[in-house]
């Protein structure tokens, strides 16, 4: 055996191990729970709550995620500036600290008795025990993945591109729309997946933050947790997770064919 | 294009620019004027400053101080302050890689700058594109684009906005040389229809001198020497200038031979040779140093295939060489060294015969 095919062996095996380990329990999951679970667990009202409560508050999270994060993440990438790698640093912080770190970060911040408590109340906003209180734990745990992928998508724009697009008569806004945003797409995408997968999971931050009201902030993280915690609990809490898995499946597909992500259009034959 | 293209406000007025700015390793302090009929190119050594005096025009560079004014529309004046955004300067620039938005298609591209409804930009798009010979492209990308036809799409895109001035950094050197050719003469006939003030950029002395009317040679961020290119050829202000400033171009009529040489019958009279292929109208291009100079019927040597007499317009010392202006009647510079031009006794008015290898011959631009 020569040693080119040897390390492909090597490599074969490794690539093999890697698959089964990630998909075992995944595999698990839809094993134990057939068709009849799976409607049973969307028929249970508190389940049904749970998991539109996770769509809802993910869609508003990712909507002011990608308004706001998007210029941001143009500025950042464009502008080069004192402290600029600081900043960027300082972005990705929250990607490696711990969701109930997060959660206790941002009681300390928002919460009754925080540092900035008397904005939000004289703002006249309640957050803890509150949806709006899930919306914000999960702007702060999602947006460092957008903002990422945004920064690294419009640092590889051709920046004459914007400028010739400036001698064609565009303004700022239109050559932003019309050519830094279509070149940035793929990016941006998979920026929004990333970023809508991490807000579907999240659980800490979320638990610590809002607390864990059915209907009001018991997303379907915190729903499983709370059916598994039940005596014999254990199978409607895999119900809802296959649940969760599949609409999180389907959500990251449709966000990545929407995006032309060609990493994914070879996995589905396009 | 719709009904009254061509003539905007201002567009018989030129392009003048007084502009100072601070590069890397020295200031650009420049002062150019281009009008509509007499394009003018920039031409020096890379780093010269050359882009980024075009950069300024267009309004994508702040100088630090400085005056820039189409006609009497002020697009740049540091003292009062004016500074126009590049989108209000009517300015078409034609970058050197052409910048082709990648996910438009060639038409879209040229329809992004047409100042006109929405709905009516395609077939201006489409009439600008068949002008310059690449309708059937509308709808490619600009990467499946050979390099001819993104300058093509390139320069329909800049005109089809109807620039006030037209602004050309390198146009052809993002091209192969056999694609130059055709590209040169293209570009020519384009800027010779154009009634608004144009600004070149290039590093080949050959290309300014086939495409602009006047030219500024650059060094250093500074003009060393303005003038047309024969007379910046015969007559080099500085050792740099001439040894940057070299080709002729001569243009004529060329056919093939047997031996496979082309034979050049030139505009005005005389007839030279290249081992370079061609038909048809041409230019070729020879460097100073590569002709000597003959008294009329000297014995001369068989390797040199081309002999045209002329006559003597200009004498030009610089260092230890001198630099001969030679009438065809077509403008020819000879470069000899001093002691052979006291030798030869050349004053203006002297007939000399000028010889050079047909290798030594280029044609530089013609089908």
């Amino acid at each position: 055996m020569n040693r080119r095919s040897a390390f492909f062996v090597l490599a074969a095996l490794a690539t093999l191990l890697t698959l089964a380990f990630l998909f075992a329990p995944l595999l698990a999951v839809f094993t134990y729970t057939g068709p009849r679970e799976l409607a049973e667990a969307l028929g249970d009202q508190s389940s049904r709550e749970a998991l539109l409560l996770s769509l809802e508050t993910t869609a508003i999270a990712l909507a002011i995620v990608v308004g706001v994060g998007t210029p941001a993440a143009y500025l950042l990438a464009s502008r080069r500036f004192r402290g600029r790698s600081l900043v960027l640093t300082a972005i990705e912080l929250p990607l490696v600290m711990p969701p109930a770190v997060a959660g206790i970060a941002l009681l300390a911040a928002f919460g009754p008795n925080g540092l900035f408590g008397g904005l939000v109340s004289a703002a006249g906003l309640e957050l803890v025990f509150e949806t709006a209180g899930v919306v914000v734990a999960l702007v702060f745990v999602s947006a460092p993945f957008y903002l990422r992928a945004g920064i690294a998508a419009f640092a590889a724009l051709d920046a004459r591109l914007l400028e010739a697009a400036r001698t064609l008569g565009a303004g700022p806004f239109r050559a932003f729309a019309t050519v830094a945003l279509p070149s940035a797409r793929d990016g941006l995408a998979s920026g929004v997946a990333l970023a809508w997968g991490r807000a579907l999971g999240e659980f800490g931050a979320t638990l610590l933050f809002a607390g864990s009201l059915q209907g009001v902030t018991q997303t379907a993280p915190l729903a499983i947790f709370a059916d598994f915690s039940k005596p014999d609990g254990f199978v409607s809490a895999l119900a809802l997770s296959a649940v969760l898995i599949l609409v999180s499946a389907a959500l990251l597909l449709g966000v990545k064919l929407l995006g032309g992500d060609r990493s994914i259009e070879g996995t589905v034959g396009r | 294009m719709s009904g009254g293209a061509a003539t905007v406000t201002g567009a018989a007025a030129g392009l003048r620019a007084r502009v100072r700015v601070p590069l890397r390793g020295f200031e650009l302090d420049l002062e150019l004027e281009s009008r509509p009929g007499t394009p003018l190119a920039l031409c020096g050594p890379s780093g010269a400053g050359k882009t980024s005096a075009l950069r300024i025009l267009a309004g994508l560079l702040a100088p630090a101080a400085g005056r820039v004014a189409l006609g009497d529309e002020v697009w740049l004046d540091s003292e009062r302050g004016v500074d126009l955004a590049p989108e209000r300067r009517r300015c078409g620039l034609v970058f050197q890689d052409y910048a082709l938005f990648p996910r438009m298609s060639a038409w879209r591209n040229v329809a992004y700058g047409i100042p006109a409804p929405r709905r009516e930009r395609r077939a201006a798009a489409l009439t600008m594109l068949d002008r310059f010979g690449v309708a059937d492209l509308a709808e490619a990308r600009p990467g499946s684009l050979s390099g001819g036809e993104r300058q093509r799409v390139a320069l329909a895109r800049a005109l089809a906005s109807r620039p006030g001035a037209l602004l050309l950094d390198e146009p052809l050197s993002a091209l192969d040389a056999a694609t130059r050719r055709g590209a040169i003469e293209r570009l020519r006939g384009v800027l010779a229809e154009l009634d608004v003030p144009t600004v070149l950029v290039t590093h080949s002395f050959d290309e300014a001198a086939l495409l602009a009317g006047s030219i500024a040679i650059l060094d250093r961020g500074r003009v060393v020497q303005r003038g047309d290119a024969a007379a910046i050829s015969a007559s080099p202000a500085s050792p740099f200038v001439a040894d940057f400033a070299g080709a002729a171009v001569l243009r004529g009529e060329a056919s093939g031979e047997p031996g496979g040489l082309t034979l050049v019958r030139l505009r005005g009279g005389g007839e030279l040779r290249s081992v370079d292929p061609a038909g048809g109208p041409v230019a070729v291009s020879v460097f100073p140093w590569e002709i000597s100079l003959e008294p009329p019927g000297a014995p001369h040597s068989d390797s040199m295939l081309n002999r045209v007499a002329g006559e003597v317009t200009s004498l030009t010392t610089v260092g230890n060489r001198t630099r001969v202006g030679i009438a065809l009647p077509q403008p020819l510079t000879a470069e000899i060294t001093e002691d052979s031009a006291a030798r030869m006794k050349l004053e203006p008015g002297t007939r000399v015969v000028a010889a050079w290898k047909a290798s030594a011959t280029r044609v530089v631009g013609g089908r």
